[in-house]
C-alpha cells in the first residue's frame, strides 16, 4: 500500500495508469477490438473535453452547444472529403450559388445601411427588416428550385452536392474553422450580457445547427446519412490482401481478419494521440504564458480585471472561439472515425452534458484533468449499460422471470445511465468540485 | 365571402392554436421567470419538471380511468392534476433540500446553479424515462371537439371550417385562471408581496424580517405547480413524450427573455409572442392567397416563410434579435 | 449608560480591522451623528452596531441587553430600525407596498402606522400607488425612512440619509428626523454634510481611521476649532 502523500504527488500518472489498466481489462474480458474502439472514442471525447475546458476552466464560460459545434466539424468532413456530384452541380449549382450571393448581398446591405440610418429612431428597425425580408424572398426564388433539382438527382445515392474530394485530414482544420466562425457570431451576440445568456444562446444555436444538417438534404443528405467517407488510414480489405500484413498477422498468431481491424483501429488511435499531444502541449503552454495568467485573473475576478483595463468581453470571445474550434476539430475527427455522417446521431443536450461531466469530474481548469475525465466518463458511459443490465439481472434473480416489475426494470436499465451521470455530476459539484486532478494553483 | 373564409382559415390554423400554444409557453415561462427572479438562475431542469408533473398526472389519470371515475365532458386529467401538482411540489422541494440548498448557502455563482440544474435535468429525465418510458402516452379522454369544423361549415355556409378542440379550450381557460390566481397572490397577499420584495432587493428584504427560506419554499411550490399545469396541458393538447419537453426548453427560455426575465407579465407576453411568431412564420399561406387572388390563379408553392421543421429556429431568431436590440426584454426584467 | 451603545467595537471584514476600540451611543429622543473623513469607518461603525459586520471585540447593548450575537433581522424585532445608504427601497413595488414590507414582522393592524408615515411625509400619500423606483431621490429617501419606521423602532439608524439630494430636500429631511426624535426615538446617523448634521445633533462622534477622535455635544463640536479646521472645511 502506498501512503496518501504518494498519491497526492503523483495523482495524474496514477489515475492515467488506472485508466490504461481498465482498457486492458476490457481487452482481456471482452475483446481487443472493443477495447480499442472505446479507446478511440475516449480520445475524441478527451479532445472535446479539452475544448470545453478551455472555455470553462480558463474563462468560466458555459457552452451548452457542444454537439452543435461537433456537428459542424462533422459537416466539414463531408464537404471536404466526399467527391463532388457533378450532375447535382449542373442541375442546381447555379441556384445554390446565387442563393449564397443573395445572402451575402443582404447581409452586406444591412451592414452598409445600418450605420447610415442609425439616427432615424423609429423606422430603422423596419428598414433593416424590409431589406432582410426582400433578400429572403429573392433567396427563395433562386434557391428553392436549385435545392429541388439537386435533391432529385439519384436521391438514393447522392441527391446532394457532394464535397471537394480532398483528403479527409484537411477536414479537421476546416471543421475547427467552421465551429470557430459560428462561435464568433454567437459570442458577439451573447458575451458581455448576463452569463446565462451564453448558455441559452449556445443551446439554441446547437439545436438549429442540428436541425439544419438534418433537413438541408442538398448539403448533407439529412437523415439519409452520408456513408463511405474516405479514410486517412488503410482499409481492412487492402490489408488482408497485402502480403506483408499476412506475414505480420501470422507472426503474431492472429487471424488476418482480426489483425486487420485491430491494425486500423491502432492507426486511428495513433493519429488521435498525436492530435491530443499537440493540443495538450499548446494549451499547457498557453496556460503558462502571460496570456493564461491574464485569463485566470479575469475568470477569478472579472470586475478587478476590467478595472485594470483588460477588455474582458474581447478576451472571452477569443477563448470561446478557440474552445469551439477544438470541439469542431473533434467533431471532424469523430466523423472520420465513423466513416459516415449521421445527422440524427447528434443529440443536442445528451452528449453535450456528457462532455461537461468529463470536464468537471476530471478537474475544471486542468487540461490533463479534462483528458482524464474524457477517458473515465466515456469508458463509464459505454460500460455502464452492460454493467447496469447485469446489476439489475442479478438484483432481480429472486423475482419471477415473468414478473412485469422485472421486465420494466430491465427495460428501464438503459435510462439508468442518464440518471447516474446526472447524479455523478451533482455529487461531484457538491463533494469534489475540484475534480480528479485539481487545477494547479499558480501565482 | 372570401374575406370571411380567410378569417376563418386564419382563426382555425393560427389564432386558436396560437392562443393554446402561447398559453402553454406562458405558463412554462412563468416558472422559469419565478426561479430566475427569486433564486437568480436559469433553470434548465424546468422542461423536465413539466414532464415530471405531466407524468404523475398521467399515472393518476390512468388510475382514475381504470376505476371509471370521470368528469365528462372534461378530460379526467384535470381531476388528476392536483395530485400531480402535490407530488411534483414534494419532489421539487426534495431536490431543493438535497441539491440546490447547499449551493445557495455557499452563495454559489449563477453559472454553478445553472450547471447544477442541468444535472437535475438529466437525473429527472432518466427518472421519467425509467418510470413511464420514452414513448408517446395518450391520456386524453372526454369530448374531443367543442366546435366541429363540419358543423361550423354547415351553419355558416363557408368553405373553411373553424374547430375548437376541448383541449384547446381547457388550456386557454386553465391558463387564464392560473395566471389570475398567480397575479392575485403576488400582488395582494402578504406572502406574495414578500416574494416580490425578496426578488427586488434581497438585503432590504432580510432587513425587513422577510424569511428567505420561506420565500424560496413558496417559489418552488409555485414553480412546481405551474410546471405541472403547463406540462399536463401541453401533453393533453399535443401528446406526452418525454423528449418533447426537452425541446420546449428553448422556446420557454426565449419567452421569458423576450418578455424580460424575472418579470411575470413579460413571461406571459413572451409566451404569446413566441407562439404566434412560430405559427405565423411556418404557416402555409397558399389557401389565403388563393382566396384573395383573382379567380383562376395558380400557385405551386406553399407560400411559407420557413419550413415547419424550422419552428425551433423561430424562437431562437427572436431571442437573438431581443439580445441584440434590447437585452433586458420588452418589460425590463430582473424583478418580480 | 446609553439606550443604544456600541462599546469598544473592534473588527472588520477581512484580516485587517476597520474599527479600533470605537464607542458609539445614543439616548432615546436624542440625535447622535457620526461624522469624519472618507474611509474613517463611519458606515462600518453603523453596520457593526446593527450586526451587519462581525465584531472581534466589544459589544452592542440595546436597552441594557447585550444584542451582540443577534442577526440584523433579529435586532429589527427587538426594536432597531435601519435605513441603508443605497438600495434602500423596493424599486418595483409601490410606496404603500414598501411600507407594508417594512411592517412585515408585525402581525397587528398596520394602517395606523401607515397613516403616521403619511402624516410625516405627506408627499408619499399622494404617490402611494407609484412604484418607488419612479420617485425622485428625496422622495425615495422618505420612503426608505418611512419603511424603517413601520416597525415603530426605538432606535432609528440612518446611513447618510441625505446623500445625493439637494440642500433644500436635505433641510426638509433633517426637520423630519428631528420630528421623529421628538417621538422618543433614538436616532443614530452617519452624515457627509457634517456641519448641518452637527447642528441638529445632541451628540456628535468624530471618527478618524476607526478611532473615536472627538466625542461631544453637537454644539461643542461645532465650536471646537480643531474640529472646524479639520472636518468642517475651515472657518
Amino acid at each position: 500500500m502506498f501512503d496518501s502523500g504518494f498519491y497526492e504527488k503523483h495523482r495524474a500518472p496514477i489515475l492515467f495508469t488506472v485508466m490504461a489498466g481498465l482498457l486492458i481489462l476490457v481487452g482481456f474480458i471482452q475483446s481487443w477490438g472493443v477495447s480499442l474502439t472505446i479507446l478511440n472514442l475516449c480520445l475524441i471525447s478527451a479532445i472535446m473535453a479539452l475544448g470545453v475546458n478551455i472555455q470553462w476552466g480558463y474563462a468560466g464560460l458555459f457552452n451548452v452547444g457542444v454537439m452543435g459545434f461537433a456537428a459542424l466539424g462533422g459537416l466539414a468532413g463531408v464537404l471536404v472529403s466526399m467527391p463532388p456530384v457533378s450532375e447535382a452541380w449542373q442541375a442546381g449549382g447555379l441556384g445554390i450559388l446565387s442563393g449564397l450571393l443573395i445572402t451575402f448581398g443582404t447581409v452586406m446591405a444591412c451592414l452598409l445601411v445600418w450605420p447610415r440610418i442609425k439616427h432615424i429612431n423609429r423606422w430603422r428597425y423596419w428598414i433593416v427588416f424590409g431589406i432582410i425580408l426582400s433578400g429572403y424572398a429573392l433567396l427563395r426564388v433562386f434557391f428553392d428550385p436549385g435545392v429541388d433539382a439537386i435533391e432529385s438527382i439519384d436521391p438514393s445515392v447522392t441527391g446532394y452536392l457532394g464535397g471537394l474530394g480532398l483528403p479527409i485530414l484537411v477536414a479537421w482544420p476546416v471543421g475547427a474553422l467552421f465551429a470557430a466562425g459560428v462561435a464568433f457570431v454567437i459570442g458577439k451576440i451573447a458575451l458581455g450580457l448576463r452569463s446565462d445568456y451564453l448558455a441559452i444562446a449556445t443551446l439554441g444555436i446547437s439545436e438549429i445547427i442540428i436541425f439544419f444538417i438534418k433537413n438541408e438534404e442538398w448539403l448533407t443528405r439529412g437523415v439519409k446519412n452520408v456513408n463511405g467517407l474516405p479514410r486517412p488510414v488503410p482499409y481492412e480489405v487492402d490489408l488482408q490482401q497485402a502480403v506483408w500484413f499476412q506475414d505480420l498477422a501470422m507472426s503474431l498468431g492472429m487471424p488476418v481478419d482480426d489483425a486487420s481491424s485491430i491494425f486500423v483501429k491502432l492507426c486511428y488511435a495513433l493519429l488521435f494521440m498525436v492530435v491530443i499531444a499537440v493540443l495538450l502541449w499548446l494549451s499547457e503552454t498557453a496556460l503558462r504564458s502571460p496570456w493564461g495568467r491574464m485569463m485566470r485573473s479575469i475568470r477569478d475576478n472579472e470586475t478587478a480585471a476590467a478595472a485594470m483595463g483588460k477588455d474582458v468581453t474581447w478576451q472571452h470571445l477569443r477563448v470561446f472561439v478557440l474552445g469551439s474550434a477544438v470541439i469542431g476539430l473533434a467533431g471532424a475527427m469523430l466523423t472520420t472515425l465513423d466513416g459516415q455522417f449521421t445527422p440524427v446521431g447528434y443529440q443536442p443536450l445528451r452528449f453535450t452534458f456528457l462532455i461537461w461531466v468529463m470536464v468537471i469530474i476530471g478537474g475544471s481548469g486542468n487540461n490533463w484533468g479534462a483528458v482524464l475525465g474524457g477517458f473515465f466518463i466515456w469508458f463509464f458511459w459505454i460500460e455502464a449499460e452492460p454493467i447496469g443490465l447485469w446489476l439489475i439481472e442479478t438484483l432481480t434473480t429472486g423475482m419471477d422471470p415473468t414478473s412485469p416489475i422485472r421486465a420494466h426494470l430491465l427495460e428501464g436499465a438503459a435510462h439508468m445511465r442518464l440518471m447516474t451521470v446526472g447524479i455523478i455530476l451533482l455529487v461531484a459539484l457538491r463533494y469534489a468540485p475540484e475534480g480528479l486532478i485539481p487545477e494547479r494553483k499558480r501565482l | 365571402m372570401d374575406v370571411l373564409n380567410v378569417i376563418t382559415l386564419l382563426g382555425n390554423f393560427l389564432i386558436v392554436p396560437g392562443l393554446t400554444y402561447g398559453s402553454q409557453l406562458a405558463l412554462g415561462a412563468l416558472g422559469v421567470t419565478l426561479v430566475y427572479g427569486v433564486l437568480r438562475f436559469s433553470n434548465f431542469a424546468h422542461g423536465e419538471t413539466m414532464a415530471f408533473g405531466a407524468m404523475i398526472t398521467i399515472l393518476v389519470t390512468w388510475l382514475l380511468q381504470a376505476s371509471e371515475i370521470s368528469i365528462q365532458p372534461l378530460p379526467t386529467a384535470l381531476l388528476a392534476m392536483p395530485v400531480g401538482i402535490a407530488v411534483t411540489v414534494l419532489f421539487t422541494l426534495g431536490m431543493d433540500r438535497l441539491v440546490y440548498r447547499y449551493h445557495r448557502e455557499r452563495k454559489a455563482s449563477p453559472v454553478i446553479f445553472l450547471i447544477v440544474s442541468i444535472g437535475v435535468m438529466f437525473f429527472m429525465g432518466g427518472l421519467i424515462r425509467f418510470i413511464i418510458g420514452p414513448g408517446d402516452q395518450i391520456f386524453f379522454d372526454g369530448t374531443r371537439f367543442i366546435l366541429k369544423a363540419r358543423e361550423f361549415k354547415e351553419t355558416t355556409g363557408l368553405n373553411e371550417g373553424l374547430s375548437l378542440k376541448m383541449t384547446q379550450a381547457v388550456t386557454i381557460v386553465t391558463a387564464i385562471v392560473i395566471v389570475a390566481l398567480l397575479f392575485w397572490f403576488l400582488n395582494h397577499t402578504r406572502t406574495g408581496k414578500s416574494m416580490r420584495a425578496y426578488s427586488d432587493n434581497e438585503n432590504l428584504a432580510l432587513l425587513s424580517g422577510i424569511n428567505p427560506n420561506k420565500v424560496v419554499l413558496i417559489t418552488w411550490v409555485l414553480v412546481a405547480a405551474l410546471a405541472t399545469v403547463a406540462g399536463t396541458l401541453y401533453g393533453l393538447d399535443k401528446s406526452f413524450k418525454p423528449f418533447v419537453y426537452m425541446q420546449l426548453l428553448l422556446p420557454i427560455f426565449a419567452s421569458a427573455i423576450v418578455g424580460g426575465v424575472g418579470n411575470p407579465l413579460g413571461a406571459i407576453a413572451g409566451g404569446y409572442i413566441i407562439a404566434f411568431s412560430e405559427l405565423i412564420l411556418t404557416f402555409a399561406y397558399k389557401r389565403v392567397v388563393l382566396y384573395l387572388a383573382p379567380e383562376g390563379t395558380e400557385i405551386d408553392s406553399l407560400v411559407q416563410f420557413l419550413g415547419t421543421d424550422y419552428k425551433i429556429a423561430v424562437s431562437f431568431i427572436i431571442l437573438v434579435i431581443v439580445l441584440i436590440i434590447r437585452p433586458t426584454g420588452l418589460f425590463r426584467g430582473k424583478t418580480l | 449608560m446609553s439606550f443604544l451603545l456600541g462599546q469598544q467595537m473592534t473588527g472588520g471584514y477581512g484580516a485587517a480591522d476597520i474599527l479600533h476600540d470605537c464607542t458609539i451611543g445614543v439616548e432615546r429622543g436624542e440625535i447622535a451623528v457620526i461624522v469624519g473623513p472618507n474611509g474613517a469607518g463611519k458606515s462600518t461603525a453603523m453596520k457593526a452596531v446593527f450586526g451587519m459586520m462581525p465584531l472581534r471585540h466589544g459589544q452592542v447593548l440595546f436597552d441594557g441587553e447585550d444584542v451582540s450575537g443577534l442577526r440584523p433581522e433579529e435586532r429589527v424585532k427587538k426594536g432597531m430600525g435601519f435605513v441603508p445608504q443605497t438600495h434602500n427601497v423596493f424599486t418595483s413595488m409601490s410606496v404603500e407596498e414598501n411600507l407594508e414590507m417594512g411592517a412585515f414582522i408585525r402581525d397587528d393592524n398596520i394602517q395606523d402606522s401607515i397613516a403616521q408615515v403619511y402624516d410625516l411625509f405627506p408627499i408619499l400619500k399622494q404617490k402611494r400607488r407609484q412604484p418607488a423606483g419612479e420617485l425622485s431621490g428625496g422622495q425615495r429617501q422618505q420612503v426608505a425612512v418611512g419603511r424603517a419606521l413601520m416597525t415603530h423602532p426605538k432606535v432609528l439608524m440612518l446611513d447618510e440619509p441625505t446623500a445625493g439630494v439637494s440642500p433644500i430636500v436635505m433641510d426638509e429631511l433633517f426637520d423630519r428626523i428631528i420630528e421623529i426624535a421628538r417621538l422618543d426615538v433614538a436616532i443614530l446617523m452617519v452624515e457627509q454634510n457634517a456641519k448641518q448634521a452637527l447642528e441638529i445633533a445632541d451628540t456628535g462622534y468624530v471618527l478618524v481611521q476607526g478611532h473615536n477622535k472627538f466625542t461631544d455635544s453637537g454644539e461643542a463640536l461645532l465650536a471646537n476649532p480643531e474640529v472646524r479646521r479639520a472636518f468642517l472645511g475651515g472657518v
